[in-house]
């Protein structure tokens, strides 16, 4: 504080001592054992060189295609070999590289940029590391035995139902990709969480760094648009697997619900990849024009409204399916709208770069100025294709093409080279200046030359995904200049990761080379910032220049630790008011064995071998269950509170709304509701498309009222016995031995209610899609009372083993949350199941 | 219809029937391309104004940078700019949209396709029996139709980019699409929804014919096949039969009437040969029927090399192209 008035939490020097505990309690591993530390230092290293990993082998993977299209009627590769390369080129560019690649940034520098010790759930985030590079990594080597998927990476049915693709690459697509999502669903519950509640004091919404704005809109819209495709991948799985016909029209299913389920998650995508990568620019730009970012509400508006706004564009994917006009013209306009908050950040980055005294220009610079060219034209084709008559000429075409390269390198593989040169110095060594720039006008250089033919070549009648072109249509020319381009690209991605390779290493920071003003230029070690400052400005190394030998000398707030442990300050969301010390988990090998367990379940059920899929899912539950056992709920240690500067006394454990848990439990209870509502939507879509006479077609009959009805009290009964449970766990201060073995018998039976409905009325899921979809409600249903189920017994046994009581009870909140969240969804199956098709 | 001057005749070096939509040949196709000129001329004079700006804000003298390091020049040129822009452009574009599916009169010539990997089933229903082809969409000119695009299997679409924009045909659905076309001579066409191991090569020809002609060329394909006056051609007819062809493929005024490969009535007749793949001659029909699976791999045509003789062959490429 330049304010000497304002004294500081904690008088100078420090004791010794304190130091060396907050050391070691932060202390790594070594050797072998590195591989179990979860600190976000590491594993947003990690995650990011892996995802620039798969970069390259998609990237190669994009190379060979240009070599094959280079001239009319290669074959390099023939023509199976062909569509499995394309597909997986796209698949693991927008799966595998560019979705982890921004949340990988958020992950190692978020909470040095909050003034956080850690993210809030450091084991989860570790875990989704985990799987992520395992599975990903399987995913590659598909391509190596002919089983990668081939049906395009938007795999549409009928081509990808059994009957048009028989072979095992489907599923791999379904399966493969499809458990990898949850890495980012994990990834997102813990952002929501850490963005909201693990703040610096005083670091108020308002004066929050515009990335974590960027991070916490890119975790809503994974929490809202992932679930679409999971459950688009579950219906083509169930279909291919147990011929359950939701995309096959002779039994009343509809090719469309693939596109409308995979379009709504794949269209926010897009700008779950955007958002994140424009906020980094937002951060970049103020420090390389020494000036606060110009408009910076404005810019939040724009990235929020930009997320609100992309939920409602998805069928601009769609547009020569044969949708009506009218509707087409609600997503025409609703497309046009989403450009303007872009434009928007667009111009404050102009302004911003105008408003400073002289604009340094370094490697990040460089790579900021290519983006705004590169994605400004990208956007403007976006407009273009975004005019419905346009993109019926445009549509799966090479301009389409054109299209989204320039829009996603642009727009965020540009920002995140800039991002690379940039933060480097932050967490390790500085990347070469000199060979930056080489790397920059060999990708800038490289990318343009690659992709702007392809507006031509598309407007000259090439359609996509065709392995070769006949001669004399005018296209030999544009695609050889393309392949020349993907070459000179080439290079350039190579020069960089060599240069990668030869400069960067991980050792903390090397100070603040280009002056900038938020937190994450703080010194930082495996514990973050020595200790945790007050904030009041959007810039707080600018306002304070003194800032970082105050935070180093532990002057602020938790300089050392209250209980010997690993810990993290939790705010209050809005205004960052210090409300308690979190207890956090250590290193531990739980983590990488549940991914062991969880890759495997999911890779050996693509071939579908049962008995080593069980095995797998064994091996993974029991590991999530050590790891909840030893690694949660540690309870009030000592004497559950401490001082942690200026007279602030904060408990260090908490339970019910306050606590951290509650909230990823939340976000996650909004998952499974965004799910669930895809699957109504489902079951709503296949009834529009065969209409009230055929729902149910004649011949199959209705579910039994009376099992229905006995489901909806079970299941109401379940959620009230927890419910209950909780009130009396609370005032008795012990959880009574009736209580869990109730809700499970409830549970159980109302589940067993919800099937018999079905099977007894005698509806075979194969024979319609009326069918098929009341089964898939009740299957889905199945997962949550099966991870109902395993939670009620885990619970009770924490209470057995004297884990579990009246003060510390995270665990049976955690349970009751999502049993009561069950027992609603069960009863809305219920009553829909039911009452629909009665009310009809 | 005027012949757009522009970008994309440059381009196109004055080729026509270029598959192409900046050579329009109908009126939906003229509408697209103008609205296509407002859009590149538009977009790249935007970009050219932003790229201005972002040089300006680093390279501008300091009172100019003033003026734009502000609120106002953020809002002027993020917000209001952009919305009076596309606010224009929104409107301007439904309108277009609006004309294109204006139907031009009311009884359109109904044209049937129906898309299989990797061909074309194209019929007329209006035009009596046995008016069907496969691969080639003959249209006459200056008369409006309306195509009924369905789908045998997967997702396909079918593009003339010369005439109108795509239209996919989704299996249990029928999509409706009515253009004209303005001009005679041949135009491409190509499947443009990814559907399988061939859909690089699932393309078709577009004739356009003056009326009279095509009303000659609908009673042709109507008309039963004369029967085969020399030798080789009745070999080749015969071979047909042993070799089985006929349980694919439909040949009129003959026994076989199958529906599940292209119908060869008058295949003698067409541009090309397997969904484009191939121009239409004797030689490359005998190429096919021997090595389908080498030109098209994936294809759903067995090879025939090994079946029949060598003279067979020929037989029966000189008999399928004798049928015009």
């Amino acid at each position: 504080m330049s304010d000497a008035s304002k004294t500081l939490p904690h008088s100078l020097p420090r004791p010794p001592e304190e130091l060396g505990l907050l050391e070691r309690a932060w202390a790594a591993p070594t050797g072998f054992r590195r591989l179990t530390e979860i600190n976000n230092n590491l594993i947003g290293p990690l995650f990011v060189i892996t995802a620039l990993g798969f970069l390259l082998l998609a990237g190669l993977l994009g190379v060979l295609i240009r070599l094959q299209l280079a001239v009319p009627g290669l074959q390099i590769i023939d023509a199976d070999t062909y569509n499995q390369v394309f597909t997986t080129h796209g698949t693991i560019m927008m799966f595998l590289f560019s979705v982890p690649v921004v949340e990988a940034v958020g992950i190692a520098l978020l909470p040095a940029m909050l003034g956080a010790r850690e993210m809030p759930t450091p084991r989860l985030g570790a875990y989704a590391y985990w799987i992520y590079l395992i599975g990903g990594f399987a995913f590659f080597l598909s391509l190596f035995f002919g089983a990668a998927p081939d049906g395009g990476w938007f795999m549409y049915p009928p081509l990808t139902g059994k009957a048009h693709s028989p072979g095992i690459n489907t599923d791999m697509y379904l399966l493969g990709i499809g458990f990898i999502e949850i890495s980012a669903i994990a990834g997102a519950i813990e952002l929501i969480t850490g963005i909201l509640r693990c703040r610096a004091p005083g670091m108020t919404l308002g004066r929050m760094p515009v990335f974590a704005w960027g991070m916490l809109v890119f975790a809503g819209m994974v929490v809202f648009a992932f679930p679409a495709v999971i459950i688009a991948s579950t219906l083509l799985e169930l279909e291919r697997v147990f011929d359950w016909p939701f995309f096959i029209p002779e039994r009343g299913g509809d090719p469309m619900l693939w596109q409308h389920l995979f379009w709504f998650f794949g269209h926010p995508e897009v700008y779950i990849i955007f958002l994140p990568a424009a906020a980094m620019v937002s951060m970049i730009v103020p420090t390389m024009a020494r000036t606060p970012l110009v408009g910076h509400s404005l810019v939040i508006l724009a990235l929020v409204g930009t997320a609100f706004l992309s939920f409602g564009l998805w069928v601009h994917h769609m547009y020569t399916t044969g949708i009506p006009g009218l509707s087409l013209a609600f997503f025409a306009s609703a497309g046009f709208a989403v450009s303007v908050p872009s434009g928007l950040q667009v111009f404050a980055w102009i302004a911003t770069m105008a408003a400073g005294k002289k604009v340094r220009i370094a490697t990040p610079t460089l790579f900021i100025l290519g983006f705004l060219f590169i994605f400004s034209l990208g956007g403007l084709t976006g407009v273009m294709v975004s005019v419905t008559p346009f993109d019926w000429q445009a549509h799966d075409t090479y301009f389409i093409v054109a299209h989204l390269h320039y829009v996603l390198i642009g727009g965020m593989v540009f920002p995140i080279l800039a991002a690379l040169y940039y933060w480097a110095p932050c967490i390790g060594t500085p990347l070469s200046e000199r060979m930056g720039k080489w790397v920059f006008w060999l990708l800038f250089v490289g990318v343009n030359v690659t992709f702007f033919p392809m507006h031509i070549s598309g407007f000259l009648g090439m359609p996509r995904r065709i392995y070769t072109y006949p001669a004399g249509m005018g296209l030999e020319i544009w695609n050889m200049i393309s392949t020349i381009g993907a070459l000179i690209a080439l290079i350039g991605g190579l020069l960089l990761l060599f240069d990668i390779a030869r400069s960067f290493r991980l050792t903390g920071g090397e100070g603040n080379p280009w002056d900038a003003g938020t937190m994450e230029w703080l010194p930082n070690r495996n514990y973050g910032p020595r200790s945790i400052p007050t904030i009041d400005s959007r810039y707080p190394l600018w306002k304070n220049p003194r800032l970082s030998e105050e935070v180093e000398a532990g002057a602020h707030y938790l300089p050392g630790t209250l209980t010997g442990r690993r810990e993290g300050l939790i705010t209050s969301p809005a205004e960052g008011i210090p409300q308690y010390v979190a207890v956090l988990p250590g290193p531990s090998w739980t983590h990488i064995v549940a991914a062991i367990g969880t890759a495997g379940f999911f890779l050996v059920l693509t071939v579908e071998w049962v008995v080593p899929a069980a095995a797998f899912g064994t091996l993974a539950l029991a590991a999530f269950l050590r790891w909840l056992w030893t690694g949660t709920d540690f309870g009030p240690i000592g004497e559950g509170r401490g001082d942690i500067g200026g007279g602030l006394v904060l408990p260090t454990y908490v339970t019910g709304p306050l606590s951290t848990s509650w909230w990823a439990m939340g976000a996650l209870m909004l998952v499974m509701g965004s799910a669930y509502a895809c699957v109504l939507g489902s079951y709503l879509f296949l009834w529009l498309v065969n209409g009230d006479g055929l729902w149910p077609p004649a011949g199959i009959g209705l579910p039994l009222l009376d099992r229905g009805l006995l489901a909806l009290g079970l299941y109401l009964a379940a959620g009230a016995a927890v419910w209950g449970g909780g009130a009396l766990l609370r005032r008795r201060g012990s959880l009574p031995f009736w209580v869990i073995p109730l809700a499970l018998l409830a549970l159980a039976g109302g589940y067993g209610a919800d099937i018999a409905s079905l099977w007894e009325a005698g509806l075979s899921p194969s024979s319609h899609a009326y069918a098929s979809a009341s089964y898939l409600l009740v299957t889905w249903q199945g997962v949550n009372v099966i991870a109902g189920g395993i939670m009620l017994l885990y619970t009770q046994a924490r209470s057995w083993a004297g884990m579990l009581d009246g003060v510390r009870r995270v665990t049976y909140d955690n349970t009751m949350l999502f049993l009561i969240y069950t027992a609603g969804q069960g009863a809305l199956g219920v009553l829909m199941q039911h009452g629909f098709p009665r009310l009809l | 219809m005027r012949v757009r001057a522009g970008l994309g005749l440059l381009l196109l070096a004055g080729c026509s029937g270029a598959q192409t939509p900046l050579d329009p040949w109908g009126i939906q196709a003229d509408r697209i391309a103008t609205l296509s000129h407002v859009l590149f001329w538009g977009g790249g004079a935007i970009f050219l104004l932003v790229m201005a700006f972002v040089a300006l804000a680093i390279l501008a003298p300091q009172r100019w940078r003033a003026r734009m390091g502000s609120r106002g020049f953020l809002i002027g040129g993020g917000i209001v700019f952009p919305v009076v822009v596309l606010t224009a452009l929104l409107g301007y574009s439904l309108g277009v949209s609006r004309a294109l599916t204006q139907p031009m009169s009311d009884a359109p010539l109904r044209i049937e396709i129906v898309g299989r990997q990797y061909w074309w089933e194209v019929r007329y229903p209006d035009l009596g029996e046995g008016a069907v082809t496969a691969n080639a969409l003959h249209l006459p000119r200056g008369r409006e139709v309306e195509l009924h695009l369905t789908s045998g299997d997967v997702i396909h679409s079918v593009w003339v980019p010369n005439l109108h924009g795509k239209l996919d045909m989704i299996p249990g659905r029928v999509n409706r699409q009515r253009l004209r076309a303005d001009r005679v001579g041949t135009l491409r066409g190509q499947c443009t929804e990814f559907c399988g191991t061939q859909h690089t090569l699932m393309a078709f020809d577009v004739v356009v014919q003056e009326p009279e002609e095509f009303d000659a060329w609908i009673a042709r394909q109507r008309a039963p096949v004369p029967a085969p006056e020399t030798e080789e051609h009745r070999r080749g007819m015969q071979v047909f039969g042993e070799a089985g062809c006929g349980a694919c493929h439909a040949v009129r005024g003959t026994p076989w009437a199958a529906r599940i490969a292209p119908d060869l009535s008058r295949v003698g007749s067409r541009p090309t040969l397997a969904g484009g793949a191939l121009p239409n001659n004797r030689g490359n029909l005998a190429g096919w029927i021997a090595a389908p699976q080498d030109i098209k791999p994936g294809n759903h045509m067995p090879a025939y090399a090994r079946a029949l003789e060598g003279s067979d062959l020929i037989a029966l490429a000189s008999w399928l192209d004798s049928l015009r």
